[in-house]
């Protein structure tokens, strides 16, 4: 509200037409027609600059060598050699760094609302570490410390994936988590009788459907995106296939690869919503006796 | 018509156990330096609508709030039907409870809500249909069954809230100011049909309000909570009419103070002699402060008295008038269409038509009031 009351004063100082020292109000339905107007350059203004490059990408990744427009790049993509083992090992430690993300940070955000809130803003700080400290200095550090089996497993990424998406799934869930009543739908269910495994599965996560869902989509666009500590562990994830793939197409099928990620990763989360959305209501109805 | 009025109640109300005796016994509570409990001991009989009243901070919601197990003592015992609960953990109190804000579940439509005690007590998809929808139908909401949270009015989700609770038969309804959030109409609709539901139930209820016209209309004793500790428990009409203790003669309906001298156990107020209430007399004696309620006083015209009328506030049949006595304002309720021909500026001569007065401690920068 202060920011279109700031725009609006804005506006109307700068209106040419106003009288000497006093600014002139300019009547209703130009002003809301400037206002539009303005929202609507720094719209356009915002949505270009996200957009072009992913427009450039597209465009790139569907043209041929002689720079014309073709699938060639995406049919060739899953028997690119090296290709599907890439996907396969990125995909399993998506999956094992969702997993442990979310079983440590769901009831750690959980606890910290409800019994800690004091100590919130010390999250804040805590989690965004991982940020500032560059991954090279963590691959390199527990490739000193780590012992040998953990060394020697991919899985290892996923341990350092978790600390490096832990700012974005405490985000996601401190935002979810202060959009609820927590204190008083937990409460509410304990008085009826439910325990805390219910309490959780019943009322918490339900509504914290869509933080978890978007922390589950940034988890799996970092990890599909990471690779510095790949590159440096040895393992051959998508992001290191991406960069040492090496054939005659000019960098088209690599380039296929990263938006066929991108895109996929849109579709995954929309794919999620619509069927959790779905099965929510086709739940409540038969619940309710109307299906 | 907004879908929030009263609607008749249906015959089917469900049964449920026989309401509890509670004992809150010598409750302690402190929150750092602050005693939220200092000493907190309260009876509630089966079937009693007890209302907690007091202004912010008087430990009235911790008293709740520690009944129902979602605080825990640092000393006192909690017991219920003779069996001490202190120690036992919210989910197995069996206690229905309806907050103040809004709690009800927002990925549940409003049957799934009632029905989800009955689904922690493990009863079957039937069963539970069954009497979710009974309870809809009780508080008038059965045609609102496949709404969530998000599609009704605040008074139709406290009406929710109010059958979720119920569900589970519990053997002790604990209402947090669940009429707060709600506005006036809604308010007053949901309260008559809150105690009617508790009266033809005989639910043990504890009801925790800072609004004392809700707290005299609906229960059977209330308690008045000041610093932590009861003040006076008594039924609505004693409270009002004989309150023990300045604290509740403030707090509860409106007083005056005005200056008086104590003599033994009389005062001279208004030019005659008046006995003392009893209660805290004993240890008073000299310049004291006479509490007294607007409708304990009458005021006749008199161009030669020295009071003069500053305010006039109409509340319908009644108008009040505030009458400036030298430094003392006084509180007055008249008849409103006597009212209607005193100006302000009247002189008027005031008289004390109770037959005894309530003593305080003198007060020395008493705040006028402000009607």
């Amino acid at each position: 509200m202060a920011s279109v009351n700031q725009e609006i004063a804005f506006l109307e100082l700068a209106d040419p037409h106003s009288k000497e020292g006093v600014p002139a109000r300019a009547s209703g339905p130009r002003r809301r027609w400037r206002i539009r107007w303005w929202r609507g350059a720094v719209l356009l203004l915002a949505g270009l600059y996200f957009l072009l490059p992913l427009f450039a990408g597209l465009k790139f990744a569907l043209e041929n060598i002689a720079g014309k427009f073709s699938f060639q790049a995406l049919q060739n993509l899953p028997s690119s050699p090296g290709f599907s083992s890439a996907f396969w090992l990125s995909f399993r430690l998506a999956l094992v760094t969702v997993v442990i993300s979310s079983a440590l940070m769901i009831p750690t955000a959980i606890y910290v609302h409800l019994k800690l809130p004091r100590m919130r803003r010390a999250m804040d700080v805590v989690t965004v570490l991982p940020i500032v400290i560059p991954p090279i200095i963590l691959i390199l550090g527990v490739e000193g410390s780590a012992p040998l089996t953990l060394k020697s497993s991919p899985y290892l990424l996923s341990l350092l994936y978790v600390i490096l998406a832990m700012p974005f799934v405490y985000r996601s869930l401190d935002a979810g988590l202060s959009a609820i009543d927590l204190k008083t739908l937990t409460e509410a269910s304990r008085s009826l009788g439910g325990n805390w495994f219910r309490t959780m599965r019943s009322v918490i996560l339900p509504n914290l459907r869509a933080s978890l869902l978007s922390a589950t989509v940034l988890t799996l666009a970092l990890v599909f995106g990471e690779y510095t500590m790949a590159s440096l562990d040895n393992w051959t994830t998508i992001p290191v296939w991406i960069v040492q793939f090496n054939d005659a197409t000019d960098g088209h099928i690599q380039v296929a690869a990263s938006m066929m990620g991108l895109v996929g990763t849109w579709v995954l989360l929309t794919a999620l919503i619509f069927t959790f959305d779905r099965s929510q209501s086709r739940r409540a109805q038969r619940k309710t006796g109307l299906l | 018509m907004t879908q929030t009025q009263e609607q008749p109640l249906t015959s089917g109300a469900p049964s449920t156990s026989a309401g509890a005796t509670v004992q809150l016994d010598q409750l302690v509570r402190t929150y750092g330096q602050v005693r939220a409990l200092d000493g907190f001991s309260l009876q509630i009989a089966a079937g009693e609508f007890v209302a907690l009243l007091g202004p912010s901070g008087c430990g009235k919601t911790t008293a709740l709030r520690t009944l129902a197990g979602f605080e825990r003592p640092d000393s006192g015992r909690v017991i219920v039907d003779g069996v001490d609960l202190s120690n036992v953990s919210a989910q197995k109190r069996d206690m229905g409870m309806v907050f103040q804000s809004y709690s009800l579940f927002p990925n549940m439509n409003a049957l799934n809500n009632v029905a989800f005690g009955l689904r922690m007590r493990k009863q079957s998809g039937h069963q539970r249909r069954q009497k979710a929808g009974e309870l809809l139908d009780l508080v008038g909401l059965s045609d609102q069954a496949s709404k969530y949270p998000h599609q009704m009015s605040g008074g139709q989700q406290q009406r929710v809230a109010l059958a979720r609770a119920l569900a589970i038969e519990p053997r002790v309804l604990l209402l947090d100011e669940p009429l707060s959030a709600l506005d006036a109409k809604v308010r007053a609709e949901l309260r008559d049909q809150i105690r009617s539901l508790q009266q033809r139930l005989a639910i043990t209820t504890v009801f925790v309000t800072h609004d004392q016209e809700e707290a005299l209309s609906m229960a059977d004793r209330v308690c008045v909570m000041s610093r932590g500790r009861i003040e006076q428990v008594d039924v609505p009409s004693v409270l009002y009419a004989r309150p023990t203790t300045a604290f509740v003669a403030q707090f509860v309906g409106v007083s005056s103070r005005v200056p008086v001298v104590l003599a033994g156990q009389e005062i001279e107020l208004f030019g005659q002699k008046f006995p003392v209430r009893t209660g805290d007399v004993s240890a008073l004696s000299g310049p004291v402060d006479a509490l007294i309620r607007p409708e304990e006083v009458a005021v006749e015209v008199d161009p030669a008295a020295s009071g003069f009328v500053t305010h006039k506030s109409f509340f319908g049949a009644t108008t009040r008038l505030i009458v400036q006595l030298g430094d003392v304002a006084v509180r007055v309720d008249v008849r409103s269409d006597i009212a209607a021909d005193i100006e302000l500026g009247t002189r008027v001569r005031p008289a004390f038509v109770a037959r005894d007065v309530l003593v305080a401690p003198r007060l020395a920068d008493a705040a006028p009031p402000s009607e």
